[in-house]
């Protein structure tokens, strides 16, 4: 968020290394049975702006990242400008401002973590998705790896996330095993 | 219970007995094991009256700051025409910690029982949960349970046939260690920036939405349970050591030690039989060198100080640390310290939410010089610098991640310093060697 300039640990700017996604038609994510979840949704809350959480994860969940347009048509949908949409989705880790490769692996490395091995988790994780460097996806597009903070699981050493699963005590030995399971 | 290891006979387990029992993830299963009962009973008293029973208990906040929650409670005023709002505080993101993560794994309902009583208690109809976005599997959980809860008329418009409203839903963060802290939290729910805000007005007086909201920490919530059923007396009881300490508390084991997990024993247990016996001690021979007891912004102990600590509020600040989120972070004598509190900034600094300059800035240049210590390029006057910056980030800010960032800074040089100023003459003995070569 507020350290760009500190290397290793933020959002990796896949811009560069994508071939489509910044360029592909964006068609509108809330219609039919998505637009019926996201008004569920807006009867939780007292306000609508308090539905852009959520509704910035639907978009993530139906396209893989959240692009420009999707926040324009959330901005819409709630009644907020896009500027303040791209102000809020900036904020927060989680939401992924470009395309990311088909497995995104977030491998927590904070000090917990880090007094039981968890640099030697992410050698091994960017040796076997062949990434080389974090934030850089593998040569054939398939994987990326970050360094993340806390996961909130330090009693399973190391845990990482592969897209939304979370998988605990993982340790260099048993990375392939994990990676050759992924589909 | 020890999850994931055996429960050891010298813990009692009351909020963690039914961990790594799947059925007990189930309404039905729940149910089996005496679930909502204690709803039940709450939904038959007067608001005012649980309140009581609370306070009597001596129940305090699990996430961190101790507060006691029957007082935080009797700061709502069911009745003054205004919406109130309870949130759930499960952005567990204090480094060490990972208790609420398997209360909501293991015993989700607990949590929805827990919060409907609270949102009773301090005349809410709406309870959120606001779960941190990387906790998928909990997230899973949670909204199972709430919606089998909706589905067999516990909660909605008529909670368990009352004809009161008590509406739970969960909401999903999406990454920032920061909407752990509470007027954080209430923004992000809001639909904006998870930037803290200046207090006052407090949350009872204008919270979420503007509105009357108490912010309570998922183990809080799920403690209140039990004490309903069983009495303020029987949780009071539960007490080693200092009266103003009362019940169980969980505590999440992580780092250098034998059986890392989430352990649950009486207020005032022992920290030394705790890290020995029940966590197994130390690793491969190894010697425990250092303990961060209650979460990243505790300051660390040294193994004197831990081991001479009864584990209660009290009893940590007696031995220059807090019990804080009841996060323990085991360092043994393979770790060099710098390393440690390096990583432990670097954290702190890619956390900060940037409004504040002590922090914005104290985190950034904490980070640089550590890790310019770490990587044996530092000076002796950069533990001043560091010191200074510590103390400038400390009670300067809207919030205390500042201070947070401060307090293994402060702890760390005070009480390892051989260790900064081994790395730091490391290096003056390598260029001096180097120049002579």
């Amino acid at each position: 968020m507020s350290t760009k300039n500190m290397g290793g640990l933020e959002s990796p700017d896949m811009a560069s290394h994508d071939s489509h996604g910044h360029d592909a038609p964006y068609s509108p994510v809330f219609v039919g049975e998505t637009r019926r979840e996201l008004d569920t949704l807006l009867g939780r809350y007292p306000t609508k702006m308090a539905a852009l959480l959520p509704a910035l994860w639907i978009v993530q969940r139906e396209r893989g990242w959240v692009p420009e347009a999707g926040m324009a048509e959330v901005a819409d949908v709630l009644e907020l400008t896009p500027a303040y949409v791209k102000g809020v989705v900036t904020f927060y880790t989680m939401y992924h401002q470009h395309p990311v490769p088909k497995y995104f692996i977030q491998v927590c490395t904070t000090s917990p973590c880090g007094i039981c091995g968890a640099d030697d988790v992410v050698k091994s994780l960017l040796q076997q998705t062949r990434c080389g460097e974090l934030g850089v996806p593998s040569p054939d597009n398939k994987y990326a790896v970050i360094e993340v903070e806390c996961l909130g699981a330090c009693g399973f050493p190391t845990p990482i996330m592969i897209n939304e699963e979370f998988v605990e005590s993982v340790t260099p030995d048993n990375v392939s095993t994990i990676l050759s399971r992924l589909p | 219970m020890g999850y994931p290891h055996a429960s050891h006979q010298r813990e009692t387990a009351v909020l963690s007995q039914y961990f790594g029992d799947a059925e007990a993830r189930t309404l039905d299963g729940w149910k089996k094991r005496g679930g909502y009962k204690a709803l039940e009973k709450a939904l038959g008293m007067s608001p005012a009256d649980i309140v009581t029973v609370v306070k009597d208990s001596g129940l305090r906040g699990r996430g961190g700051a101790g507060f006691p929650t029957g007082m935080k409670w009797s700061f709502m005023k069911p009745g003054d025409g205004k919406p109130h709002y309870l949130c759930c505080n499960a952005d567990e993101s204090e480094p060490g910690t990972f208790k609420d993560r398997e209360i909501m794994r293991w015993t989700p309902h607990a949590l929805v029982e827990g919060c409907a009583i609270g949102a009773y208690a301090i005349g809410a109809e709406t309870a959120y949960i606001y779960i941190r976005g990387e906790f998928t599997e909990p997230l899973i959980w949670m909204e199972r349970a709430v919606q089998e809860a909706y589905a067999a008329g516990i909660l909605g418009a008529n909670a368990m046939g009352t004809g009161k409203r008590i509406d739970v839903h969960v909401h999903k963060g999406a990454g920032a260690y920061i909407c752990g802290e509470e007027t954080a939290l209430m923004n992000s729910l809001e639909g904006r920036r998870g930037n803290p805000r200046i207090k006052p007005p407090f949350p009872a007086v204008s919270g979420v939405f503007g509105q009357p909201t108490t912010i309570n920490n998922v183990e809080t919530l799920v403690a209140v349970c039990p004490i309903l059923l069983k009495g303020a007396d029987w949780y009071k009881s539960m007490c080693l050591s200092n009266p103003k300490s009362t019940g169980t508390k969980l505590f999440s084991v992580c780092g250098n030690v034998q059986k890392p997990g989430t352990y649950e024993v009486v207020m005032g247990f022992p920290f030394k039989d705790f890290l020995h016996d029940l966590c197994g001690g130390p690793v491969n021979g190894r010697k425990f060198k250092a303990v961060i007891p209650g979460g990243a912004s505790v300051p660390i102990q040294t193994m004197e100080e831990a081991e001479a600590t009864l584990m209660d509020y009290e009893g940590f600040v007696a031995q220059g640390s807090m019990l804080g989120s009841g996060g323990v972070i085991v360092i043994d004598d393979a770790q060099n310290m710098v390393r440690v509190i390096a990583r432990l900034a670097r954290f702190f600094a890619h956390e900060s939410c940037a409004q504040c300059t002590q922090c914005r800035e104290g985190t950034a240049w904490t980070t640089k010089i550590l890790e310019r210590i770490r990587d044996g390029q530092g000076t002796m006057e950069d533990l001043d610098t560091l010191m200074s910056i510590a103390h400038n980030m400390t009670g300067t800010t809207i919030c205390v991640l500042s201070d947070s960032c401060a307090t293994p800074v402060i702890s760390g040089i005070t009480k390892f310093r051989s260790e900064f100023e081994a790395l730091i003459h490391g290096k003056r003995v390598h260029s001096v060697m180097a120049a002579v070569a």
